[in-house]
């Protein structure tokens, strides 16, 4: 699967604008998961899920730095994420029903601090690569 | 194999619905309870609140989300082979307004979802026969669509409010269906 040129410069374009804040975002993303998906929470029984925890912080940060890793890596998503996706399908075993939560939720949490660039087409663009990097994750999710 | 409609044509609801019933046992056929999902009081007063402020954007809101929707999950089109859905369209802009209305009106009765959008409920289960996947989208749009509109309102906690009550909305829209 590969991304559309035009949904490749729409998300480069949006990362280059995210720039260091993209752990802000993501961990944003995994407090509203919590909140609105309190079973998502049973995979992190270690940390200390309250708000501003500094785990939460640091996990989201790890999120974020996957995430730009994937950006800068459109081409072979597969290959980029496969260390990863032995960590959440062997290891970590998460349903992949999470992925699409939580980039349900980090969608929510970029239109509300960047309204003027969500546009419709980009969100359209935003949701194709998450997809692709949910299907790099978890090839059997679809 | 989804039987096409004709644009204009509305097969008359009644008809439908009594026929459907006679298909239904009469347990069946009597008022069910709609989701098993209900709101806390918290959730009640988040939700009455964001719909202050959304009820005058109604317009705005409802477009936006149907663009989303087309944009995002393009198989969502396949229902409205009649419409014009490029961007400033009439069509996108009155059928936006008319989804939001239907949220409002099920916020007005946030106790009694189900008798609230009855007939909506009757006209997606024997009419129009949406999948059920697509509330999800809609749903989510309409979440992005709040999120960068209220940004100051949609926390965490009114986010999973309106996701509680937008299931709720999609599970009476959904629940005649079989």
């Amino acid at each position: 699967m590969v991304l559309a040129p035009a949904d490749r410069a729409a998300v480069l374009a949006l990362w280059r604008k995210l720039g260091t804040n993209v752990g802000i975002y993501t961990t944003e993303a995994l407090e509203r998961t919590f909140v609105a998906f309190p079973s998502s929470k049973t995979y992190f029984l270690h940390l200390n899920l309250s708000p501003g925890s500094a785990q939460v912080t640091a996990h989201g940060q790890k999120v974020a730095d996957a995430l730009s890793l994937a950006v800068n890596h459109l081409d072979d998503l597969p290959g980029t994420l496969s260390y990863l996706r032995e960590l959440h399908t062997h290891k970590l075993r998460v349903d992949p029903v999470f992925f699409k939560l939580l980039c349900h939720c980090l969608l929510v949490t970029l239109a509300r601090h960047y309204p003027g660039d969500f546009s419709p087409n980009m969100h359209a663009s935003l949701v194709k690569f998450l997809n692709h990097v949910i299907s790099a994750l978890a090839p059997s999710s679809g | 194999m989804r039987r096409p409609r004709r644009r204009g044509v509305v097969t008359p609801l009644v008809a439908h619905s009594q026929e459907m019933d006679k298909e239904r046992s009469p347990a069946q056929s009597s008022s069910r309870s709609a989701a098993t999902i209900s709101l806390t009081r918290t959730e009640r007063t988040i939700i009455v609140s964001l719909w202050s402020k959304i009820s005058t954007q109604v317009d705005v809101i409802g477009t936006k989300t149907l663009e989303r929707l087309f944009s995002c999950y393009p198989q969502a089109k396949t229902y409205f082979p009649h419409f014009d859905l490029h961007t400033g369209s009439a069509q996108l802009r009155a059928h936006g307004s008319r989804v939001l209305a239907a949220v409002g009106d099920a916020e007005k009765s946030i106790d009694n979802v189900t008798s609230a959008l009855s007939k909506l409920s009757e006209l997606h289960a024997y009419v129009l026969r949406v999948d059920p996947v697509n509330f999800k989208f809609l749903s989510h749009c309409l979440l992005v669509t709040l999120a960068s509109h209220f940004p100051a309102d949609f926390t965490a906690d009114a986010h999973a409010a309106w996701d509680k009550f937008l299931s709720i909305v999609s599970g009476v829209l959904t629940e005649k269906y079989r």
